[in-house]
């Protein structure tokens, strides 16, 4: 047999269907008699509306109904539910306005649905709500985090009071101030981390479906967690018990946190299908996507580092505005708080951190996580910071980091912010990335790159992250409205091969491949006779999908923990049949046998045994062997690494290129280190999009200027470098496998290495900080203004 | 989309009929601007025309022309070894304009005939003095821009051909639009026995123009220190959120030296 278990690089299964056209998405699910529902959506930022005629529209030809959020709240349809809630300073919670599945009352931001238009075509469908009359009052809107804090700015809800969701904070703020009042240097710094819109490559599609014979319901929708949105949608919106509701993500086109949400169009599908008696597709146009996808980011922060004489971090205050949009999407008040805050440690021993977080309401699509989720806004914030230290007070950058860094032997280590880190070794991971990315040898590169009329730079950034979401007592105490276990059914057949019944849900990242082969190295089956099914509520457990890195962490270790179940209960039937006694089997590589001896019964042949139970220990068994397992995490998982970044910038014109990129991480053990690879690849392609690329922008009226390909600058291949991946392994101490998690690490570690890199090619114009994107514009600005003054000296 | 009438005539003259009768109708090239637009439903034609049939297709050399039919798809320029031998210029353009599903379904006539401000060909077309042939005349490159997305043609006429005479040096260089990856700036420049010829693209608010000044002083000398000290004004350019008009006019400098220096 082929090596095919923990370690071995695999191709992945999923490719042979997904390379051949024949992946099974949302989009190409077709009902009997199925209709089309086109969502008519707001085209302004903020607006009262005074009235909706749909008389027009309802008798267009093939239109079946008109739908208007009024016709939703007649008959009790509750709003989309937020899944946490967080406390201000003063103890209150947070402003959860309402937010209804189709507007009521008001428009909130381009793209807020104003009504659904149901017909026989989609052609018919967007016909028809060419007919509506929508009467609206434009009110002023705030889109920007500075709009919304200004003054006597407009409210985007008229009963949240200065548009404040929350104002959050954790750390000791008096000992905090002290170590200020006493430091020997204070490093300041204003930073902005960039808005952006996850454009997975299929946008999003819900397919709505109620059985006229069972009153069943079966929503079809491009989600990363079907389970999530079954109880969100069936508790809190439809009131549709969960034994009437099904609800299948089939193959998901990416992800990246935009399709973890319980969307309206979800919920419209679903509540309409029984109206007209009709199964009914929805699938969203690229402009769409655009305006009612969740963003990411967009934190307007300031951060400040005490120091004493010799450089050591004595400790951080972070001062936090992070954009909520119109509305809370389901988990977005924990991104800029328990994801973010808890994280501004780093890899460094700062004793102590105070930071404030206050979000805002804007006139703009709901944020929420996106790849990396809070996290990156941190590791941006440190990694950024530390530079500027390095640059103020004169020290090596990296012997900065090396001297702050939490040494290897100093794990189990406890931050000041609520975390407590397992495992790391940051000085390896540096180490191999500064070898690998040669970075003793720069500066010949830097002359000879400016030669070539380009300056050269070079970025470093050592972070870290916690994922494998996460102990359901710990955020349930911050203030999760769910659990975070995750759950796995192995189901031995007769004749040996093996179902995965996984809660997690694979949407690019690989499951298929990955936690087949964990069956492969536990249970010693071949690759090729292990299926993972996924995303079905009604064939999976309970499960609460992947989003968080979670997958393998959590996931995994539930397949781990039903797998030795399997293997208990193999051990049972092999004493029988083997005539020993349990405690003297063993089981290895596929076989169960007797210590000692040569006498051994295959899985196979135990699991016929147990299917087949003829000669078998009835009285104290129970035939079959199918075994689940619910697995709750200790405690987050702690990826980190460091990521080495070199651009060079055309002097003539300001653009930006990445020469080079490594990234080493410690993911702890790698299943598939071909996986891996790619996803780091693909993280490290976003993090590179969002620090030169990509910019949600909108203007001071409300309007999304970067709404489509035309204007919003998506990574493309020519825009990114051969990037080097390496691994340097601590375990985790906590799970099994000591796995930690590889899907974010990429878009977390990158974006400081880009902009550490592009802040160091431009280091002779005296530059201290750029925000992202640095565009080619940016650049060139720069550049051009310190033209004269390098002349001249 | 709307709902429209199509229709696909085999001969010059039936398209030009069904055209002209009509103010709403619209003729269809490669489709690359009008589908998308048509899907976006931001035009209601009453007829598209699909000028595929007309056999307006095809490259012919003969002595100091290159003739480009209408209907020849980007990827046959560029691809063409006549034209990669006696006009590097345009087969280069060519192979840069879009991406390659672009580049085998959109259409030089098609390009000329939207006059895209961001296009690449118009520049092409106005640096060399081309001269753009259609059913009913023939149409000397200067007189044919008349603004974004504006051109002398009338509604029932048809370019059938372009007819470029070959420089005796010729570069084009364009800065993308880092999304769309249509020029911020592109600048064409042509050396002919009558002296030299720069067109700029994707920067004027009114679609392609020549840069005169640049034109003298490369007819006096052709290299790109001549024109290191010319300074494009900034009015009458475009401003995003990409490229300021100020940027964009920095631009035309640095990207016109780098066309006269690969010219060939």
């Amino acid at each position: 047999m082929p090596f095919e278990g923990i370690g071995a690089s695999v191709r992945r299964k999923e490719d042979v269907r997904f390379l051949s056209g024949h992946g099974n998405y949302t989009d190409d699910i077709n009902r009997p008699g199925q209709v089309h529902a086109f969502i008519k959506r707001a085209d302004r930022p903020h607006a009262r509306i005074n009235g909706i005629n749909t008389a027009a529209a309802a008798k267009a030809p093939g239109v079946l109904a008109v739908f208007t959020g009024a016709d939703m709240a007649k008959e009790e349809i509750g709003g989309l539910p937020c899944g946490w809630q967080i406390h201000s300073k003063d103890g209150s919670p947070m402003a959860e306005p309402p937010h209804p599945v189709i507007a009521v009352g008001k428009v909130r931001h381009v793209g807020d649905p104003v009504a659904v238009v149901i017909a026989e075509t989609r052609q018919a469908a967007k016909d028809a709500a060419e007919l509506l009359e929508i009467d609206y009052t434009d009110l002023p809107a705030v889109s920007t985090l500075k709009q919304a804090v200004a003054p006597g700015a407009p409210l985007v809800h008229d009963d949240v009071p200065g548009n404040v969701c929350y104002d959050w904070h954790i750390g000791d703020k008096a000992l905090v101030d002290a170590a200020f009042a006493k430091a020997a240097k204070v490093v300041k710094l204003d930073l902005t981390n960039n808005r952006l819109i996850p454009n997975a490559m299929e946008p999003r599609a819900a397919v709505g479906e109620w059985d006229t014979s069972s009153g069943d319901y079966t929503l079809y929708t491009t989600s990363q967690n079907p389970h999530v949105i079954r109880l969100l949608m069936g508790a809190f919106v439809l009131h549709i018990p969960e034994n009437k509701l099904r609800v299948v993500a089939p193959d998901v086109g990416g992800g990246f946190g935009s399709k973890i949400y319980h969307y309206a169009e979800e919920a419209i599908v679903t509540w309409a299908s029984a109206k007209v008696r009709r199964p009914i597709k929805w699938t969203a146009e690229r402009n769409e996507s655009f305006m009612s996808d969740a963003h990411g980011r967009d934190h307007v922060s300031t951060a400040e580092m005490a120091l004493d004489a010799d450089g050591n971090f004595l400790a951080l205050r972070v001062s936090t505005l992070a954009n909520m949009g119109a509305y809370l999407s389901t988990f977005a008040p924990c991104v800029p708080t328990y994801l973010y805050a808890t994280l501004l440690a780093g890899v460094y021993q700062t004793p102590v951190i105070y930071a404030e977080v206050k979000a805002m309401f804007t006139n703009t699509v709901p944020v929420d996580a996106y790849r990396g989720a809070g996290r990156p806004e941190a590791s941006y914030l440190l990694e950024r910071l530390v530079d500027a230290i390095a640059h103020d007070t004169g020290m090596d950058r990296v012997a900065l980091r090396r001297k702050n860094f939490i040494p290897a032997d100093a794990f189990p280590y406890q931050t000041p912010v609520a975390l407590q880190y397992d495992s790391g070794n940051y000085t390896a991971t540096l180490d191999a990335a500064l070898q690998a990315a040669d970075f003793a040898g720069f500066e010949s590169r830097r002359a000879a790159a400016r030669s070539r009329g380009k300056l050269r730079g070079i970025g470093v950034s050592t972070y870290l992250e916690a994922c494998g979401i996460a102990p359901s007592a710990v955020v349930g105490s911050l203030g999760a409205r769910a659990g975070l276990y995750e759950v796995a059914n192995i189901r031995m057949h007769p004749t040996g091969s093996v179902t995965v019944f996984t809660g997690t849900h694979s949407h690019g990242q690989g499951h298929e491949t990955t936690l087949a082969q964990l069956v492969v190295d536990q249970l010693g089956v071949p690759l090729d006779q292990v299926e993972v099914v996924h995303g079905d509520t009604a064939k999976i457990p309970f499960g609460m999908g992947t989003y968080g890195s979670r997958s393998l962490a959590v996931g995994g270790t539930a397949m781990v923990k039903a797998m030795d179940k399997v293997i208990a209960k193999g051990k049972k039937i092999a004493a029988h049949l083997l005539e020993a006694s349990v405690e003297d089997i063993e089981f290895k590589d596929g076989k169960f046998s007797v210590a000692g001896t040569d006498k051994q019964k295959t899985l196979t042949e135990i699991s016929l045994a147990a299917y087949v139970p003829h000669n078998y220990p009835i009285e104290e068994l129970e035939p079959g062997l199918d075994e689940t397992a619910f697995y709750d995490p200790k405690n987050f998982t702690f990826p980190g690494g460091c990521h080495v970044c070199e651009v060079e910038i055309d002097m003539d014109t300001g653009v930006p290129s990445v020469v080079n990129f490594v990234a080493v991480d410690d993911v702890g053990r790698v299943v598939n280190p071909m996986i891996v690879e790619g996803q780091v690849q693909g993280g490290v392609a976003q993090g590179i999009g969002q620090a030169l690329l990509e910019n949600a922008v909108y203007d001071e009226a409300g309007q999304l200027i970067s709404g489509s390909f035309m204007d919003y600058t998506m990574p493309r291949a020519d825009n990114l470098p051969n990037i080097t991946v390496g691994t340097e392994i601590t375990l985790c101490t906590h799970n099994p496998l000591g796995v930690k998690g590889c899907g974010e690490v990429g878009a977390i570690g990158s974006p400081p290495a880009v902009m550490n890199a592009v802040i160091d090619a431009l280091k002779e114009y005296g530059v201290r900080h750029i925000d992202m994107p640095a565009t080619p514009q940016k650049l060139w600005s720069i550049i051009q203004a310190g033209a004269p003054r390098m002349a001249a000296e | 989309m709307y709902d429209f009438a199509y229709q696909k005539p085999s001969s010059v003259g039936d398209a030009a009929k069904a055209l002209g009768g009509d103010a709403e109708a619209k003729a269809l090239a490669g489709g690359m601007t009008l589908i998308p637009v048509l899907k976006q439903r931001l035009n209601k034609p009453s007829v598209v025309v699909d000028l595929a049939k007309l056999g307006l297709s095809g490259i012919t050399v003969s002595g100091n022309t290159v003739t480009i039919g209408a209907m020849t798809t980007h990827a046959t320029v560029a691809n063409s070894a006549e034209v990669k031998a006696k006009f590097p210029a345009l087969a280069g353009l060519a192979a840069h304009i879009g991406d390659e599903a672009v580049r085998h379904r959109g259409t030089i006539g098609g390009s000329l005939a939207n006059n895209d401000p961001s296009a690449d060909y118009p520049a092409a077309v106005l640096a060399t003095g081309a001269t753009v042939k259609t059913n009913k005349r023939s149409i000397a490159a200067d007189d044919f821009f008349a603004g974004m997305f504006t051109t002398a043609l009338e509604q029932d006429e048809i370019i059938t051909a372009v007819e470029f005479p070959i420089p005796q040096k010729a570069g084009y260089e364009k800065f993308p639009n880092p999304a769309s990856r249509y020029a911020i700036v592109g600048v064409f420049v042509a050396q002919t026995a009558n002296g030299v010829r720069v067109a700029v693209t994707g920067a004027g608010q009114d679609g392609v123009f020549r840069q005169k000044d640049m034109e003298q002083a490369l007819s006096a000398n052709f290299s790109a220190d001549a024109i290191a000290n010319i300074k494009q004004p900034q009015n009458g350019l475009n401003g995003d959120i990409h490229a300021s008009a100020e940027y964009r006019a920095h631009l035309i400098g640095v990207i016109a030296r780098r066309a006269v220096a690969k010219a060939a």
